[in-house]
């Protein structure tokens, strides 16, 4: 459901994330694409941010999770998807990013907040595809 | 420490931030998505939030020499819309339809302790590196491991 209280942390939330990607842009010169730091992080990628920087960002988003976990308490978190269907969305997610060269952050926050075209030709790919399937699966298999 | 310290801060402000915006709760992603159903638009307050100060920080960059803490700034100039990067992002978004986690959230929520987005996590991971297997395959370059 859509409360007031849902909108606010949304918006706090979405504040928080972009912050911290302004943040990093101006500290470090980089993107704060977290497909491409988890790759990164992770030795798969030959380019992008250092090792150490890639590493630490990486460990530091479920940090940051605990944190509000600790302090705001726990947030919902319902994944009713199978096995099959977990480890499918899982490796489309890691293969896609790595082919597109980004995800949600990188060409969602990070490439429309500086009028990148190629962010956004790859973000309303993803929202597409996204609706597209989400489509099929409850509208037309009648899954979730 | 000059890269690690930055990077550590930005990850668990990101971290937090998306445990906050609710966008840890697939659920509620595949609601955003569900644009024949009972839509819900957090993400689209979250994604317009964060827009801002992001915004902002590239305005500022203009007026920047180099970053604070780095020699140079790295962000990407290529403007060519390809093949690729539409094919890229359509199988993200079949994924991410199928499951409703991206790779943020999807990371951020290991510290729920759920064991669905550990197994997610570990097919996104092998997902990347068939991707890497895939590229120096048809690049004719020897096949890189990890690590």
């Amino acid at each position: 459901m859509l409360t007031s209280a849902t909108i606010l942390s949304a918006l706090l939330g979405g504040l928080l994330i972009g912050s911290a990607a302004g943040l990093l842009l101006l500290l470090s010169g980089r993107i704060a694409g977290v497909s491409g730091m988890a790759a990164a992080a992770l030795r798969i990628a030959d380019k992008g941010p250092p090792w150490s920087q890639a590493a630490a960002f990486t460990i530091g988003l479920p940090i940051g999770a605990a944190v509000v976990l600790a302090i705001v308490g726990r947030p919902e978190v319902t994944i009713t998807s199978s096995v099959p269907l977990l480890v499918a969305g899982g490796l489309l997610v890691g293969f896609g990013t790595r082919l597109g060269n980004g995800c949600t952050s990188g060409h969602g926050v990070c490439g429309l907040a500086r009028l990148s075209p190629r962010s956004l030709a790859a973000t309303a790919a993803f929202m597409g595809a996204g609706i597209a399937t989400v489509f099929v699966a409850r509208h037309i298999l009648g899954a979730g | 420490m000059r890269h690690a310290l930055p990077g550590l801060v930005v990850g668990t402000l990101f971290g937090a931030g998306l445990a906050l915006s609710g966008m840890t709760n697939p659920a509620r992603v595949l609601g955003f998505l569900d644009i024949g159903g009972r839509w819900d638009p957090t993400l689209a307050f979250v994604l317009a939030a964060a827009l801002v100060p992001s915004a902002l920080a590239y305005l500022l960059v203009r007026r920047m020499e180099r970053p604070v803490m780095a020699e140079e700034f790295c962000i990407p100039q290529n403007r060519t819309v390809e093949a690729r990067l539409l094919a890229g992002g359509a199988l993200f978004g079949i994924g991410w339809g199928l499951v409703g986690l991206c790779p943020g959230p999807a990371l951020a929520g290991l510290a729920f302790g759920v064991w669905q987005s550990w197994a997610f996590v570990a097919a996104m991971v092998a997902g990347m590196w068939l991707q890497r297997l895939y590229a120096d395959l048809r690049d004719h370059r020897p096949v890189h491991f990890t690590g």
